[in-house]
């Protein structure tokens, strides 16, 4: 069995490429000087820099904040992420602990971070099914025989994504909307509706084939997806802030519909 | 529209409330699993029974519950070398708020490597392997892999066992050796014979998570409910610490002066500036008095 040589090696010493901050004189970000090799950069793109250690083009820049626009920026506080925002406004608490839980919650199952990464995992897979020539109908099946669902296709509460529209024309006007995995989205999405009528394509399909041609990993996706809902979760903390405390859809006792064991009288058990 | 959001409730086996006369908001009676907590269980009942009802519908035998008081203690401080611990602290040290600091605590210790999610893998061995001892060697020899990506990093580790030291700490040890003694199921006991086995398989030594694992699956709690209560149990210790050290204040806190290593510092780049310009000057330019 192993003792602990690499936390001895790590013991007090920590090598990195990453950065530091050096006191009073600069600061070096991924290997550059933040203040006079960065200083004339956007927010957006220090942050892919930071995710990726890339630099990417202006348009490429653009066209990535133009996603976190589109895609998710919704200010409804009944969307569960921003729902914990709500009320983190209706319980007035603080904004940092209200937009820190909202975007936790927000790597959620049915929406979120969790169909991001799927969703772009499930492409680039796809696309080594077709690489080795294999039948991707089949593929598609042993995924839905699997899992039940397809991340990126299909979606809750909503048949019908209304993100698609724009952010195709968004695409185009970029130049970015003719890559190989927003084809490859399309043609799983045809080959679904042959095998079983459906679902269709959802932005988390789309979003993912778009940023997938634009050469991210998947967990580098999932990571640049991580802040891009807090746009919208201000709105909603802002708002319940605003109103009287604990107005935000508030539940009378009846509310609770009781489907447990009826009223019994405490009895601790013998054994 | 109001009037039909009205029928919309949240469906509860667990929690019932009924209102005061004066206000449907406000609640009389609160009962949990249909016993009443302020009216009978507050004077009757011991934390341990009600935390056991809350993920149980029933009362918990004298064993199960010395079981559930045992792990909660056992778990209830991880130490200030705790990652988990670490992040409560570091909140405290810079003066951040409380509830952040037990954010923290959460985040950090939610993780597959000593956190709840190596808990939840570690029952899931558990559920999958039960006592059989083949079943263990099959899943600890060609671990069960998730061949879709997902938010979480992948273990790198057997979940339940240590990747450091050679030996199965005094501590954890004992734990296992108190936990089965109090038999209230057969995966303690079944570790404590089977552990130097299992050790040598994945060649690394049993963790106190892999204690928690067992006796959680002892008390027949799903890996899901393993996960929240571990969560749950180990911030005592984060809320502590964090608080000590808040009052030590951030200069008595490590920090690591020298221990950081650029790999690539690019060095002194004010030269990038068409014409040198003496910062400090500029600073004390624009100073407005």
């Amino acid at each position: 069995m192993a003792n602990s040589p690499l936390l001895e090696e790590f013991e007090d010493r920590l090598l990195t490429s990453m950065g530091a901050w050096f006191q009073g004189e600069r600061v070096v970000f991924r290997g550059k000087d933040l203040f006079h090799e960065l200083n004339e950069n956007s927010w957006m793109s220090i942050l892919l820099f930071g995710i990726t250690g890339r630099e990417f083009s202006e348009n490429q820049l653009a066209f990535f904040e133009r996603i976190w626009t589109l895609c998710a920026s919704y200010p409804e506080p009944r969307i569960w992420n921003n729902r914990v925002a709500a009320l983190a406004g209706t319980a007035r608490t603080t904004a940092s602990l209200a937009i820190g839980a909202a975007t936790a919650i927000s790597e959620a199952t049915i929406y979120g971070r969790r169909p991001d990464i799927r969703a772009i995992d499930f492409l680039f897979r796809a696309k080594d099914v077709k690489d080795r020539n294999e039948s991707l109908a089949q593929f598609i099946r042993a995924e839905y025989q699997k899992h039940g669902v397809i991340a990126g296709y299909g979606r809750p509460i909503s048949e019908k994504d209304e993100r698609l529209a724009p952010i195709i024309r968004m695409a185009k006007q970029f130049g970015c909307y003719n890559g190989d995995y927003v084809k490859l989205a399309y043609e799983i999405e045809r080959t679904i509706v042959a095998l079983q009528g459906g679902p269709k394509m959802n932005i988390a399909g789309l979003g993912s084939a778009l940023i997938a041609d634009q050469g991210l990993s998947a967990e580098e996706f999932y990571r640049f997806m991580v802040l891009s809902f807090s746009a919208g979760m201000f709105p909603c903390y802002i708002d319940a802030l605003e109103k009287p405390e604990g107005s935000f859809f508030p539940l009378r006792c009846s509310r609770i519909k009781y489907l447990g064991k009826p009223p019994r009288k405490w009895q601790e058990t013998p054994v | 529209m109001a009037a039909k959001n009205r029928k919309e409730t949240i469906k509860s086996t667990l929690w019932y409330e009924q209102a005061t006369e004066d206000s449907p908001f406000v609640a009389d009676v609160c009962r949990l699993r249909g016993y009443d907590v302020y009216g009978d269980m507050l004077a009757n009942a011991s934390w341990f029974d009600y935390l056991y009802l809350l993920f149980f519908d029933a009362s918990p035998t004298k064993q199960q519950k010395k079981l559930l008081e045992a792990i909660s203690i056992a778990l209830a401080n991880p130490g200030p070398r705790d990652p988990s611990v670490r992040a409560a602290m570091n909140g405290a040290v810079g003066g951040s708020g409380n509830a952040a600091c037990l954010m923290a605590a959460l985040a950090v210790g939610a993780g597959v490597a000593g956190g709840g999610r190596e808990l939840l893998l570690a029952m899931s061995y558990w559920q999958r392997c039960g006592v059989q001892l083949e079943r263990w060697f099959a899943v600890l020899r060609d671990p069960p892999q998730e061949e879709r990506a997902d938010v979480w990093p992948t273990p790198l580790n057997a979940p339940g066992f240590s990747p450091q030291g050679s030996h199965c700490p005094l501590r954890v040890r004992q734990t296992l050796d108190y936990f089965a003694s109090l038999e209230v199921g057969s995966h303690l006991s079944w570790l404590q014979q089977q552990r130097r086995v299992l050790e040598s398989t994945v060649d690394a030594p049993l963790s106190l998570l892999g204690v928690i694992a067992a006796a959680f699956t002892d008390l027949e709690l799903k890996p899901e409910q393993g996960e929240m209560l571990y969560l749950l149990l180990r911030l005592p210790g984060a809320a502590a610490h964090a608080m000590e050290q808040r009052v030590f204040g951030w200069l008595s806190y490590p920090f690591w002066r020298d221990g950081l290593e650029l790999t690539n510092d690019p060095g002194d780049r004010s030269n990038l500036v068409k014409e040198a310009v003496d910062e400090a000057a500029v600073v004390d330019e624009f100073v407005i008095e």
